[in-house]
């Protein structure tokens, strides 16, 4: 029999998140700090908009595009958050999540050889979606002594006339980094002077802390160069519904409607009716939310100082990046360690790319509760395996 | 005084449903210094903003019986006093939990929380009714609480989140 299998696919190393989740999934006494998604349900009055719409038998396709009232919603969200003009018609489409957005805008605006510049650490879909695309990933490794932003010799040390897309995926999942307006001025430079377009992946926006998000869509020149992707999934507490969406130059985002007319069809008709109601009326729920990840935040990074855990301050998402060197173990090391001496599942920064080695996600999507529980269990861990203590005590 | 303010509303709202947060967890959680916030929390007591800390109970998860009502009250307000005398002469009964007063059919809402049925009966005919300027009183037996001070008290759904996701 004939190997049924592409090598496209097949070469594709499986997600490092995958193999941690097995060994996880073994424990049932295993407490976590390890997802990638809100811990607050759905506001009820979104929730109850999708019920609604079930109730009035809205069980059908919707265009392609998605609803033109949630395109009209999404347009407004990017001129009041941005003041950024999109034409609800041409300029904006509905997705399955901003996964699917990444997906396709790779596949829209790549030919076989062009190559994509990915920042890591960063979220475990780029990569792959641009090999799939037949594109060339070039990864930029963030260093960990500019709490991870990206600076723009970064982006000239690995361009080549090959270079097309800059994929910026900023606030950052696993991180937690944010860039600035001046970072933002200082990349759109590069991306000018190179010629390039930038997919900025903008899912974390309303989970900034102290300074509003800027996208870097909104900086002069850069809007005709940018396809901002965003979605419910975050800053709703909408994961599930599976619903995001694209914005950008008319002749991307109708490039990239063609693939998913024929992939997708459309976006969960119950969800768009939902989103609708998310962005018309959800501004104060996220403003709640954002407040309690604010102070889960605060109190994260105090417990680390008091544990002796060395990490920069994240600004954005909902996660900490802490460097766990001193211990002398592998991010790996140290995940399965925590894991089976604390029962404590956190992820390990590799999952995120090489130059997550030395470093370790901790998400702070959980009650305070929660919180509080899982950091004693860390800071046993810590302790027990400081080797300055160690030293100290011999 | 303005980021006093800020800072009051954010710690008012925020104690309202979790009184038992300590000082220095509440100082890292908003970025203040400890003392800042002891001063703050200090004067709010003194202004009677902050006029008392209290357990929510779920009564009927316990084996004690409590039994609560909702009495609608009709009076006759007073010259010069309004409603705010007779309000009193209710309010100043321990077993009174609340007493407000409200716009629409009725006068006063008092809550009661007895211990028995016999007891909410025997307030309401005897101590309530007997009252001059009492008019009218309509008893409503609370059957079963769902929510309360904005607490949902059916069972803490589990967290069914994947426990580890990207």
């Amino acid at each position: 029999m004939r190997n049924p299998l592409s090598d496209k696919v097949t070469q594709i190393k499986p997600s490092g998140i995958r193999k941690f989740f097995d060994i996880v999934q073994e424990m049932d006494d295993a407490i976590s700090l390890g997802v990638g998604e809100p811990d607050f349900d759905t506001p009820w009055h979104i929730r109850e908009e999708g019920i609604y719409s079930l109730e009035k038998g809205r069980t059908y396709y919707t265009s392609n595009s998605g609803l033109k009232e949630l395109r009209e919603e999404i347009c407004r969200y990017m001129k009041r958050t941005q003041g950024l003009t999109y034409q609800p018609m041409t300029e904006s489409f509905v997705t399955v999540g901003g996964s699917e957005a990444i997906d396709l805008a790779l596949r829209a605006m790549t030919d076989p050889g062009d190559e994509v510049l990915i920042p890591q650490p960063s979220y475990v879909s780029y990569e792959p979606c641009a090999v799939l695309a037949d594109a060339v990933p070039v990864i930029i490794e963030l260093k960990g002594e500019n709490d991870f932003r990206l600076k723009p010799d970064e982006i000239l040390e690995k361009c080549t006339d090959k270079t097309k897309i800059l994929v910026l995926p900023y606030p950052n999942n696993p991180t937690g980094a944010v860039m600035d307006r001046s970072d933002l001025e200082a990349i759109a430079r590069v991306v000018a002077e190179k010629d390039l377009y930038v997919i900025s992946d903008e899912i974390y926006s309303e989970l900034t802390y102290g300074s509003r998000h800027v996208s870097i869509a909104s900086l002069p020149g850069m809007q005709e160069r940018t396809i901002v992707i965003n979605g419910f999934s975050k800053a709703y507490a909408m994961t599930g519904w599976r619903l995001g969406y694209a914005v950008g130059p008319e002749k991307i985002i109708k490039q990239m409607i063609k693939i998913h007319q024929f992939a997708i069809m459309c976006a969960p008709t119950t969800s768009q009716y939902a989103g609708i109601e998310a962005l018309r009326n959800g501004d104060e729920d996220v403003a709640m939310m954002r407040e309690e990840y604010d102070r889960r935040r605060r109190y994260l990074l105090h417990a680390f100082k008091e544990m002796g855990l060395d990490c920069f301050e994240p600004f954005g998402a909902f996660y900490a990046f802490p460097s766990i060197r001193k211990f002398g173990m592998t991010s790996e090391e140290f995940a399965t360690g925590l894991l089976r001496e604390e029962r404590l599942a956190v992820v390990p920064g590799t999952a995120f790319g090489d130059c997550g080695e030395g470093y370790i996600r901790i998400s702070y999507a959980y009650s305070m509760d929660d919180l509080k529980r899982a950091l004693e269990r860390l800071e046993r861990f810590c302790s027990a395996h400081d080797r300055r203590h160690e030293v100290s005590s011999a | 005084m303005a980021e006093n303010r800020e800072l009051r509303k954010k710690l008012l709202t925020y104690i309202e449903r979790n009184a038992r947060a300590g000082l220095d967890e509440l100082a890292v959680m908003f970025g203040v210094p400890e003392i800042d916030l002891a001063n703050e929390w200090k004067s709010m007591e003194e202004e009677g903003f902050i006029c008392g800390y209290h357990t929510m109970i779920d009564w009927s998860k316990t084996s004690i019986e409590e039994v609560s009502a909702l009495i609608e009250v009709r009076v006759t307000p007073q010259r010069g006093l309004g409603f705010d005398s007779i309000a009193e002469r209710i309010y100043k009964y321990p077993e009174v939990q609340s007493v407000y007063l409200m716009s629409g059919g009725f006068d006063l809402m008092v809550i009661l929380e007895g211990k028995s049925l016999q007891e909410v009966a025997g307030f309401v005919s005897n101590k309530l009714s007997t009252m001059d300027s009492i008019l009218s009183t309509a008893t409503h037996f609370i059957l079963k609480k769902y929510k309360d001070h904005g607490t949902i008290l059916a069972k803490k759904p589990e967290d069914t989140r994947e426990r580890v996701s990207p």
